[in-house]
């Protein structure tokens, strides 16, 4: 299944993009999905447990993934 | 009436005031966040704000609906500005109408409060020697 991975400054500073696709298996979680970034060049610079956000909700690593989605992977935030 | 916008434009603190008020009101309660000229005694220039827009006005409007329940207002707006700022910019402003203090007050602190830890935004602060660093990415999310 596809999903859409989303980063935002920091981190997409570090992997050189701000949006990917991911190809995953079915039934695939968020960590799955964040061990095959950290596997992109780049990616080790990405924290073990980033905050994440499934379709603008914010997730957890043993959130389930459905084709689709978007997952965004969120950098220390700093609003205000 | 309650309204929660990212946007790129200068931020009117007066219309924002004028979109809040209402007869019943008795109590206006605002905060402007600034840049300011010194941040971990380095001399800043400006920053950078970006933001996950979608995300962050979702969060932000959950806020809203949070500090209306906590603290029983209805009229309230935050506005958080993307873009290039420099010093003395506005980058955050929320104003709450009540017809009692009290709660405005309450109400403006928190929406402000939660805000900074939850709207996925993030400041690219530029320093005045030429260097430029992310804002929290020493901490681990």
């Amino acid at each position: 299944m596809t999903i859409t991975v989303r980063l935002f400054a920091s981190y997409a500073e570090k992997l050189g993009a701000t949006e990917m696709t991911l190809d995953l298996e079915e039934g695939s979680t968020v960590a799955d999905a964040l061990r095959q970034v950290a596997s992109m060049p780049g990616g080790s610079h990405l924290p073990p447990s980033p905050l994440v956000a499934i379709n603008l909700s914010y997730a957890r690593p043993a959130s389930a993934l459905s084709r689709g989605d978007e997952l965004a992977i969120i950098p220390p935030v700093a609003g205000g | 009436m309650m309204r929660a916008a990212i946007v790129e434009a200068v931020i009117e603190p007066a219309a924002l005031i004028a979109e809040v008020s209402a007869e019943t009101n008795g109590a206006i309660s605002m905060f402007l966040g600034t840049v300011r000229s010194l941040n971990n005694e380095r001399d800043v220039g400006g920053i950078e704000y970006s933001a996950y827009s979608q995300m962050a006005e979702s969060e932000m409007s959950a806020i809203l609906v949070e500090a209306s329940s906590r603290f029983g207002i209805r009229h309230a707006v935050i506005e958080h500005r993307v873009g290039t700022l420099r010093v003395g910019d506005v980058s955050i402003a929320v104003v709450v109408a009540a017809p009692h203090r009290a709660p405005a007050l309450d109400a403006t602190r928190y929406i402000v409060d939660e805000t900074k830890v939850r709207a996925p935004i993030w400041k690219l602060e530029h320093y005045t020697d030429g260097a430029r660093e992310w804002v929290g990415a020493g901490a681990t999310g």
